[in-house]
């Protein structure tokens, strides 16, 4: 008799609790796992490449500094965010992005084709001391990243891990990553094999101070190939309706 | 053997976290790789030696349930609520300080917004909302079943390793150590940790339910259930990530828009599981407690259940309108938050309906007073959701400081207000008082957060609006009218007054603070009387012991204190 | 499969589906034999109260 009960009772928490889990799966399974294989998810567009290793480091400065929490790098279809921002942001333009970055709050302005609007020195000014270039700025300062030399000796792994997760590096991307990310820095080198390995990779001192190679330089590096990388001559909007 | 078994795995735990700290190439990892060492030898001493919290913990965690439920837990979980509480909301002050003068950003990489805004968003949900949701869910799983928790033990473990997480995830945002997944920001091995700590705790409130002595499932612990169960789910897939190397770099397993998706689907629902189902967990049982009525409609609080969580996870798209996600993904959020309308306000009415007969408590009870005004809160924001994802009126809300209007307008209000009043609630009974030190002090921390998110919803309303309608507004020749940086001056005086907001919200929960402490070192205020709800008898507050169930007549009400 | 298939899917099977579950739902919380239990479930939170009077 207990034990009929008890039976029934694990029976009844039981079911709640796979109904449950079946409830909430629903939303998720619908809305989600079309994306991954509807083939107009992601338009077919020309220029996309994966970053390059110091665009990469760049782009994790970006992440770690907390840049998202007030700047955007999705731009809408309208008017006024063409004429501030630029095109409107495809979803191509974002298909090596682990994670993706377009953000949720507009403290600052969008960063989605900030990439050659600005030269280098206003960039490091900018990060550097914000109001001395905007007055009406309420930026922190990032002065700190001129100082912090890179360390490149872990690039290797981030783009192995990069692959693993889906983004085409060659062996010979990875197998030469720490000389490619000293080498975008470096004006005095060659850069042949680079620019072969990442087309339209932008290839200078960006800190301003050739002598070291400091987080400042992957940074300016990172936001200078922002939305520089799609060919729009290759986008047909009617061709991908979605 | 067990506890040889436990402080064998804390002593694993050590040697990893000196793995840890020896290969660390970042000075973040082998900070982490200390607190993990540190944490992981106390659990070891202290399972070794058996010195269980709940018997050893001074006076502040002593037993005082008479042998009856598993309160010590409970009890550490008040005391966490309250700080990370006070915690949480200070940083939410000095960000707020930080936009409005940028100079108090300090220069310093540990101290600037992008990596205090985190600490602020994790510290609010997930250290106060999270103790809130864990140590009354302990509470009401034992009530609402006539039992003692199973594996009490196992709830301990739930309690540190929680507390754990935290000082992880937070420590880690200060030192930049971030997925910048938001509300999901800690790292892959953090993730991990905290995935253990959740199936434990589900374990805990599962073994609860099912040795039940009441043959029902109070609707309560549905809500818990579903938010424990749905937290799980979306953890676990939201933060599927690659580490390179070991280090605390990861890498999201999806990108672009996909991975942006499978983020809002988690950040939504963290908003609809852990901030409004686990929180409605809590009105259906304390509500009715306080007010010492049942709740008004068992059967409408059943279809609340099934609707909301069935609607809730399909709204994360509409936090992605006019983006690059396809238009029909974006279609399906924005139906489904409308028709989620609905339900919310269905929660509502039964919760404010079950005052119905003692509508007066709002004026004698400052609790019952906290409750009101957490579910009109719960309302409004759940109106003004639905609203706001309409694609249209998101084209003008979306990446202003609407959004953070609304968000601050259910998190002050709704989980606020309702968690306040439970740990009003609570205090007394777990520290054994008569009543809470002060009712009166109730009443002043009630005004001033009411003051404070008044101030605080109504300037980002205004900036809001204001900043969109800026954004978009062309002169007759067609240029832009603003530059971007004259809308970013425009909103300083809306800044200055939610910092205002801020500082009145917080100084309410220093009054907390100060009022809990004092009732658990057993003072009462020597004030005029106002209405503290039912007396607490600790005597009838136990397990059900082996005797039958006295049967319930149908629509009995229990005496109400008139 | 393609959008459209999905589309013609959701607009059919999937609306016959989420409207059948719906009415399923509120026939099982409204069906007449729950009423006793559910006045039973709502005093669960005061039962502790009374069991040892």
């Amino acid at each position: 008799m207990a034990f009929e009960r008890h039976a029934k009772i694990e029976r009844n928490v039981t079911i709640l609790a796979v109904l449950t889990l079946i409830t909430v799966m629903i939303g998720g399974l619908v809305q989600i796992t079309p994306l991954f294989f509807l083939e107009n998810t992601i338009e077919k567009v020309e220029g996309m490449r994966p970053y390059t290793p110091l665009e990469l480091t760049g782009r994790n400065i970006y992440i770690r500094e907390g840049c998202y929490t007030c700047h955007s790098q999705m731009i809408r279809p309208f008017r006024d965010e063409a004429e501030r921002f630029g095109h409107y942001s495809l979803a191509a333009e974002s298909m090596y992005d682990h994670p993706f970055q377009w953000g949720s709050k507009r403290t600052g302005p969008d960063l989605a084709r900030v990439g050659g609007r600005y030269s280098d020195e206003w960039h490091v000014q900018h990060l550097t001391a914000p109001r001395k270039v905007v007055p009406e700025s309420i930026m922190p300062s990032y002065a700190f990243l001129k100082d912090k030399v890179l360390d490149p000796r872990d690039i290797a792994a981030h783009l192995k891990a990069n692959r693993t997760v889906g983004v085409p590096y060659s062996d010979e991307q990875i197998e030469h990553a720490i000389a490619d990310l000293r080498a975008q820095a470096n004006p005095m080198g060659d850069p042949t094999d680079l620019q072969r390995r990442y087309p339209k990779v932008q290839v200078r001192d960006f800190d301003g101070d050739p002598s070291r190679l400091t987080e400042m330089d992957a940074l300016v590096a990172y936001l200078q190939m922002l939305g520089t990388l799609v060919d729009f001559d290759s986008y047909v909007p009617e061709q991908n309706r979605r | 053997m067990t506890a040889f078994l436990q402080s064998g795995i804390f002593l694993l735990f050590a040697l990893m976290s000196l793995f840890m700290i020896a290969t660390a190439t970042q000075a973040g990892f082998a900070v982490h790789g200390v607190i993990i060492l540190i944490a992981s030898l106390l659990a070891f001493v202290t399972t070794l030696g058996r010195l269980k919290p709940a018997t050893n913990g001074g006076w502040i965690l002593q037993d005082h349930s008479n042998g009856g439920y598993d309160d010590a837990v409970i009890k550490a979980g008040l005391i966490a609520t309250v700080f990370w509480g006070v915690v949480g909301m200070l940083v939410g002050v000095v960000i707020a300080a930080q936009l409005s003068f940028p100079v108090l950003n300090l220069g310093s990489e540990y101290t600037s917004f992008g990596r205090l805004r985190p600490l602020h968003t994790s510290g609010v949900i997930f250290a106060f909302g999270g103790n809130a949701l864990i140590m009354t869910s302990f509470w009401v799983v034992q009530r609402t079943c006539r039992t003692r928790l199973f594996a009490p033990d196992l709830a301990w473990f739930v309690f540190w390793g929680y507390q754990l997480f935290i000082v992880l995830a937070a420590t880690g945002y200060v030192m930049g150590i971030t997925q910048s997944r938001e509300y999901a920001e800690p790292e892959w091995y953090v993730d991990l940790w905290l995935t253990v700590v959740w199936v434990a705790y589900l374990a805990v409130f599962v073994g609860t339910i099912a040795k039940r002595r009441e043959p029902h499932i109070y609707v309560a612990n549905w809500f818990y259930l579903a938010f424990i169960i749905t937290i799980a789910m979306l953890h676990i897939v939201n933060n599927l990530a690659v580490p390179a190397g070991f280090g605390p770099k990861s890498y999201s397993l999806f990108s672009g828009v996909q991975d942006a998706l499978t983020q809002w689907w988690y950040g939504h629902n963290a908003v609809g599981f852990f901030l409004t189902a686990g929180f409605l967990g809590m009105m259906y049982y304390f509500v009715p407690k306080q007010a010492n009525r049942p709740v008004y409609s068992y059967r409408l609080s059943i279809v609340h259940f099934w609707s909301l969580i069935f609607l809730y996870i399909w709204a994360g798209p509409h936090h992605l309108h006019y983006t690059a996600l396809p238009d029909w993904a974006q279609t399906l959020g924005m139906v489904f938050s409308i028709m989620l309308w609905m339900p919310s306000w269905g929660g509502m009415i039964n919760g404010l309906m079950t005052l119905e007969g003692a509508w007066d408590k709002i004026r004698t009870d400052p609790i019952i007073r906290m409750y009101v005004a957490s579910l009109a809160f719960y309302g409004m924001s759940t109106f003004e959701g639905p609203l706001m994802s309409i694609r249209s009126v998101n084209g003008l809300s979306h990446y202003t400081d609407w959004t953070i209007g609304h968000v601050h307008s259910g998190a002050l209000g709704w989980v606020g207000m309702v968690s306040f009043a439970s740990i009003y609630f609570l205090a007394p009974r777990l520290f054994g008082a008569s009543r809470v030190y002060s009712l009166r002090m109730i009443n002043w921390h009630f005004w001033l957060a009411m003051a404070g998110i008044t101030l605080y919803t109504a300037s980002m309303w205004v900036a809001g609006i204001m900043q969109g309608l800026m954004w978009r507004e062309f002169n007759a020749e067609g240029y832009l009218v603003y530059a971007f940086a004259e809308v970013v001056a425009a909103m300083h005086p809306y800044y200055l007054i939610r910092l205002l907001g801020g500082v009145l919200y917080l100084l309410g929960a220093v009054m907390m603070a100060y009022n809990v402490w004092m009732t658990a070192r057993g003072r009462i205020r020597n004030e005029a009387p106002l209405d503290a709800g039912q007396p607490y008898n600790p005597d009838q507050d136990r397990p059900h012991q082996d005797k039958p169930l006295a049967p319930v007549s149908a629509g009995a009400q229990p005496a109400a204190a008139e | 499969m393609d959008y459209n298939d999905l589309r013609h899917f959701a607009d059919s099977w999937g609306l016959l589906f989420m409207t059948l579950v719906f009415i399923g739902v509120m026939a099982w919380a409204f069906r007449p034999a729950a009423r006793k239990h559910h006045e039973d479930a709502r005093m669960i939170p005061f039962r502790e109260d009374e069991a040892d009077q």
